[in-house]
């Protein structure tokens, strides 16, 4: 778990904590639909444009397809540039986000994570970055308000390094972290600025030298090799982060890597989630640890590029495995639930697994959920076909 | 149960101020070098629809994220919000109810079935006289601080100062100042 000082912390949303790190980034641009679904993220560094605390320059634009396009003409450009959205706002950037990636344009963008409608709904599950998962963007996971803002900052160099080149989607779980306030510990603005750096122009539409095209028409003579790079480039963020975790641990003290196993040395039972819910699933597993049974938890920071070989690390031998799922793929296995039981595949010896659906449309998940389907793994009451529901009536 | 947090539920109508009363207490504690949690549960959004918000403070990091089902101490904003409901999982034995009100004990026990330790403090009238807008929520935590002594009065003074100083001057935060003392001392209790 990271350890913050409380004495350096200040309580802010999850949404300020984020503005911040933008704020301490000061991206050239950023575009932004300012309007519903949009999130206090894009309001608070509005304010700082307006302020004239940043010199970003600022586009509200007509709607979030048109920010996700502004922003992938400014990256294209050569400038570093950010936007920040959430559910429908995310849906309506689709066409453009596959854009970005395959323009290997180093975006970063936070996402706070809400449901898809409909019916109409604006509270937290990962429906939103679900429909992203094969957009090509990397995408990394907040437990907290802390790991928002932190992951945000590690973002850009992850999405700016040469060998990568990838946008980057930094999601944080809706309302939850969005408009829960807890301290966080805020790096120096000259630290951050230092970090990140000046962007590296990597073939910049603006230079009337060397001129380049973006977005061709690419039919079957070289799309696919297009799709194979990016592919490859996938492989090298997942060679890169731990050195760009490495280089933000030397700044914050903080360690990301791809997963945080948590109490898993001598666990039996562990749990598999993704975001805001590590938290209560770190307290059931405290609280049952204190009655004896041997049960863990594992949580994944970095879902795409997918660090199977972390995952097959940690959960290999373990006597169950319990996933839990924030989003369902309908016909489908949940999301998360398909690429651990896929890694476990090639597992020497493979653990019980069980699939748990929660907290879609901001249902909340209460300690004893958490509890009931670690007990389920216990008494050997998991059935690898079979989706359940933790805080469903049926 | 491993970790023990203070928990506290607040609820308002939006636009009486119950989210950032339970933000600002948030901060009041952390400033006390505690660890600590608020959020809000939004409903329709809409000035006047009925909330909850929650605040959350312990020794160790706050881990719960879950809503707050059973509460050591509730906090009633608005008193026609009052109902059975309200109370929902507040210990009888060691739980507070705390109720911006007018009315008599008898009336808020009435309305709410409540047996355990119910306290009050006419914060709307309190913040019409102080303030004079109807923003019960600093008072509310003068009231709280009182009953509970979770952070000392000071340090809600002092974050009075931190949020309203720049942005509305002296007499704003006098007033809310002034507003938070008669919370602290007009709040009155009855036990069972």
């Amino acid at each position: 778990m990271m350890n913050i000082d409380l004495k350096k912390s200040k309580a802010v949303t999850g949404a300020e904590a984020v503005a911040n790190a933008m704020r301490q980034i000061e991206p050239h641009v950023v575009a932004a639909y300012p309007i519903t679904p949009q999130t206090p993220i894009v309001e608070y560094f509005a304010k700082f444009v307006a302020d004239g605390v940043v010199r970003t320059e600022m586009i509200p634009v007509e709607s979030e397809h048109s920010a996700m396009s502004a922003v992938v003409g400014a990256a294209a450009a050569g400038a570093r540039a950010m936007t920040a959205t959430s559910a429908n706002g995310l849906a309506l950037m689709h066409e453009i986000v596959y854009i970005a990636a395959s323009s290997r344009l180093p975006i970063v963008m936070p996402v706070v994570n809400r449901a898809l409608s409909g019916p109409i709904n604006i509270h937290c599950d990962h429906s939103d970055a679900m429909a992203e998962r094969d957009s090509g963007w990397i995408q990394l996971f907040a437990e907290t308000n802390q790991e928002a803002y932190d992951l945000t900052i590690l973002a850009i160099r992850l999405a700016e390094h040469e060998d990568v080149r990838l946008p980057v989607m930094v999601n944080l779980d809706g309302f939850i972290l969005s408009h829960g306030v807890e301290p966080v510990e805020f790096l120096p603005d000259e630290v951050v600025k230092e970090f990140v750096g000046k962007p590296k122009r990597v073939y910049p539409l603006l230079d009337t030298e060397n001129p380049v095209t973006y977005g061709p028409l690419d039919l079957y003579d070289y799309y696919f090799e297009h799709k194979r790079q990016q592919v490859e480039a996938m492989e090298h963020a997942k060679k890169l982060f731990p050195k760009v975790a490495e280089e933000f641990e030397k700044i914050s003290g903080r360690k990301y890597d791809f997963v945080e196993p948590y109490k898993l040395d001598d666990a039996e039972y562990v749990m598999v989630a993704l975001g805001s819910t590590n938290s209560t699933i770190k307290y059931v597993v405290d609280w049952m640890r204190e009655e004896g049974f041997k049960v863990g938890a594992l949580k994944i920071w970095m879902f795409r590029p997918f660090p199977k070989e972390k995952i097959q690390y940690y959960l290999n031998g373990r006597k169950a495995v319990v996933v839990l799922d924030r989003s369902a793929s309908f016909g489908a296995e949940a999301p998360l639930y398909e690429a651990i039981k896929s890694a476990l595949y090639e597992a020497t010896i493979r653990p019980r697994i069980g699939s748990y659906v929660y907290g879609l449309g901001g249902r909340d998940i209460v300690p004893e959920h958490i509890r009931k389907a670690f007990m389920d793994a216990i008494e050997g009451n998991l059935l690898v076909d079979e989706q359940r529901y933790l805080g469903l009536r049926e | 149960m491993p970790a023990k947090y203070l928990e506290i539920r607040w609820h308002g109508r939006a636009g009486q101020g119950a989210k950032s009363a339970s933000q600002m207490l948030a901060e009041s504690a952390l400033e006390q070098g505690k660890f600590v949690q608020a959020f809000p549960e939004y409903g329709a959004e809409r000035t006047g629809a009925p909330m909850k918000a929650f605040t959350r403070i312990g020794d160790t990091p706050i881990l719960v994220r879950a809503v707050i089902e059973k509460p050591d101490i509730v906090i009633v904003i608005d008193d026609t919000l009052l109902s059975p409901d309200i109370v929902s999982g507040l210990d009888e034995k060691e739980g507070v109810l705390l109720v911006n009100s007018v009315r008599s004990f008898d009336w808020i026990r009435n309305k709410t079935g409540f047996k355990g330790k119910i306290c009050k403090v006419p914060a709307t009238d309190i913040a019409l006289e102080e303030i004079k807008r109807g923003v019960p929520n600093t008072v509310m935590l003068g009231a709280l601080v009182k009953i509970t002594g979770v952070v000392p009065l000071e340090a809600i003074e002092s974050r009075i100062e931190k949020m309203f100083l720049s942005k509305f001057g002296e007499e704003v935060v006098n007033a809310n100042k002034r507003a938070l003392k008669r919370g602290f001392e007009e709040v009155q209790c009855e036990e069972v």
